[in-house]
């Protein structure tokens, strides 16, 4: 066991699945001398050599284009989108032809690609290097989509991306690249699409993602000073979406809420509660709530994007009088 | 970066039979086309097509200088490239009617015909999209030391979109094993290319940006064209980069199965007829000696070769409407819940 901030471990997924197929390489803007503007690929490149950890031009489109094309032809590229943003630039690479391309050849190319992707806000970068991207990616049919909120989810689940023979977009959040915490030693390896209970409770189920987890077990800590038990869940990856453990929670709560970064319309979690709605109506005691940051563009003043992204207090606040009024 | 083409050696000498190969590809291409807007017309192939009717030599010119494992990557004016790298016709005009046994099983269609098997890997319809992914095969090649080359087809619109370049300026810098080939016909879509263009050649013109000398041939050559396939494929197997090829042609018709292209002067367009480069072929193999007798014989086999495909498309069955829930991921089926 050793102790690992979030930026680490992901040099340690990708060390781990670069060690054992020689077919993984890495392309991206400052992503080898440089160890990445966020320091996640830091010591890669001296392992690894300039044959696997390529540094690129600014090209967005030639980054994530190149990516496929080695993907198709019997490699496993991981590619950096510096910015989660930037999937503005390469957007044609992502849903028209990566996301598509299996299907329109009925499935003569194979795409075994990652795009990982520094996300989210809460670094005060302005409404241009803050957007939580995530349900942009899953809107496209053809993209599975990982988001992980811990060290260690972030070496097995960038493993499992790596692994994984279709495309997969992995999230990683700046807001959680300085957290440390223990990592098992040796080879991790999760499984896309199973979300996990960080913490039980049987007053009401709080779905949550990567930044947004660690702000819904500080909310949870403070309604247990009220009583209020509620059970967090870490959805992980929105494609595959595991609603299995969502629903299984909710029959046992009777209540769902979830907390997503994102602007409000059309992120996850609307469809999360869309499935709820359909398949566990009758296992609700209350109205569902979404917490999201409102529908604006995320603000560079720390006192406005405090006020937009879901914090820890208004979370809480939420759930505590959304419970006390279905009494 | 210097790519200079003067120290190359000289092309082996056409012989007679790469000769007849390439009218055969060439007529295969042309036979197939026209009976495919007919069929079109009369209501059997859907949705859209963009036809290379006038074309055909740089396709047949480049595909006869390939090896079988090296990529091709063309557009949605793909019929041509995908048949010169020896795609069977009936799963393709199956693809274009929508029958049972279509190449890609009906999911993609006249604009994305992909045989990977063949090497024909995928014809794009957003423009520009696949000269970076074919930097991406090329550099595959290249990591894997497999001596494969890809070769990109694109048209002289594409020369305007950012893909463009940085695809030409990533491959240079990592002297990915790639030929560009841009097939100038003229037009993009319905604007005369010189009217939304800074520069007089389109590719040539930009080569220089790149480092890259700038090639043109006359795309209606097919022996020139070869050539120039010849010396852009060598050069980058033996591990030398990539090339910039300007190939002139012109597009028979119009931009796709909507537009007549009234809009192009009956002049030009008469002039580009008269060079026409299957006959051309034609009158240049009967020059060199080939028999009527033989050309003959390849015409009535490509012509047989169409019928067969024609009757599989008249015949075939719909698809089963369940396979639209297939091939969405590797494991064959759509589920993204887990």
């Amino acid at each position: 066991m050793a102790e690992l901030t979030y930026r680490q471990a992901v040099a340690r997924g990708i060390g781990q699945e670069m060690e054992r197929d020689p077919n993984v390489v890495m392309l991206g803007e400052d992503i080898g001398a440089a160890g990445g503007v966020f320091k996640t690929t830091e010591g890669l490149l001296a392992r690894f050599g300039p044959e696997r950890v390529r540094d690129t031009p600014i090209s967005e489109q030639a980054i994530i284009g190149a990516a496929m094309g080695a993907a198709m032809t019997g490699l496993r590229p991981v590619a950096e989108l510096m910015f989660s943003d930037f999937f503005g630039v390469a957007w044609d690479m992502v849903a028209n032809q990566i996301a598509k391309t299996r299907y329109m050849t009925d499935g003569q190319v194979s795409l075994p690609l990652v795009i990982r992707t520094a996300n989210g806000g809460g670094l005060r970068f302005g409404a241009q290097h803050s957007q939580s991207i995530e349900s942009w990616t899953m809107a496209i049919p053809g993209l599975k989509v990982v988001a992980p909120s811990t060290p260690a989810d972030m070496v097995g689940l960038m493993a499992a991306a790596i692994r994984d023979p279709d495309p997969v977009i992995v999230c990683e959040h700046k807001a959680l690249f300085a957290d440390k915490a223990d990592v098992p030693d040796g080879e991790l390896v999760e499984e896309l699409g199973r979300a996990r209970v960080r913490r039980s409770g049987s007053d009401a189920t709080v779905v949550a993602l990567a930044a947004m987890v660690p702000r819904a077990l500080a909310a949870a800590d403070e309604l247990a000073r009220d009583g209020i038990e509620i059970e967090v869940i870490d959805l992980r990856s929105l494609v595959p979406l595991d609603m299995t453990t969502v629903l299984a929670s909710v029959e046992r709560t009777s209540h769902l809420f979830t907390v997503e970064e994102n602007p409000r319309l059309c992120g996850w979690g609307a469809e999360v509660v869309s499935i709820a709605a359909e398949e566990a109506i009758y296992s609700l005691d209350g109205p569902v709530v979404r917490i999201t940051t409102p529908h604006v563009p995320l603000a560079a003043n720390p006192v406005l994007e405090d006020a937009q992204m879901p914090s820890a207090e208004r979370i809480a606040t939420t759930i505590r009088a959304t419970l006390e009024a279905s009494r | 970066m210097s790519t200079d083409v003067t120290d190359t050696p000289a092309p082996a000498e056409l012989d007679g039979d790469l000769g007849l190969r390439m009218y055969r590809t060439m007529l295969e291409c042309r036979l197939f086309e026209q009976r495919t807007h007919e069929l079109f017309l009369a209501g059997l192939v859907r949705g859209t097509t963009h036809l290379g009717i006038g074309q055909e030599a740089v396709a047949a010119g480049f595909a006869t200088a390939m090896r079988d494992d090296d990529y091709t990557f063309c557009t949605y004016r793909g019929h041509n490239h995908t048949l010169a790298r020896g795609v069977p016709m009936t799963p393709i005009l199956l693809e274009l009617v929508g029958k049972q046994g279509a190449l890609m099983g009906g999911k993609g269609g006249s604009m994305h015909l992909t045989s990977v098997e063949h090497g024909a890997m995928g014809s794009y319809a957003i423009v520009g999209a696949h000269l970076p992914i074919a930097v991406g095969a090329a550099w595959s090649a290249q990591y894997r030391g497999s001596g494969q080359v890809a070769v990109c087809f694109f048209g002289d619109g594409t020369t305007n979109i950012g893909a463009f370049h940085e695809a030409l300026n990533l491959a240079v810098i990592w002297k990915a094993p790639v030929v560009f080939v841009c097939e100038n016909n003229q037009y993009m879509e319905y604007t005369p290319i010189g009217a939304v263009t800074a520069v007089e050649r389109p590719a040539a013109d930009r080569a220089s940006a790149y480092g890259l000398e700038p090639l043109v041939v006359d795309g209606n050559d097919v022996e020139a064209v070869h050539q120039m396939a010849q010396l852009t494929i060598d050069r980058a197997r033996r591990g030398d980069g990539p090339s910039l090829v300007e190939a002139l042609t012109y597009r028979h018709g119009g931009h796709s199965r909507a537009d007549p292209g009234t809009y192009r002067p009956e002049e030009e367009v008469k002039a580009w007829l008269a060079r026409d480069p299957i006959p051309a072929q034609r009158a240049a193999l009967l020059k060199g000696g080939v028999g009527e007798e033989d050309l003959a014989l390849i015409e009535a086999e490509v012509k047989a070769a169409v019928a067969v495909a024609e009757k599989a498309a008249r015949e075939a069955p719909d698809p089963d409407p369940a396979t639209a829930m297939t091939q969405v991921w590797a494991d064959g089926g759509a589920a993204w819940r887990s």
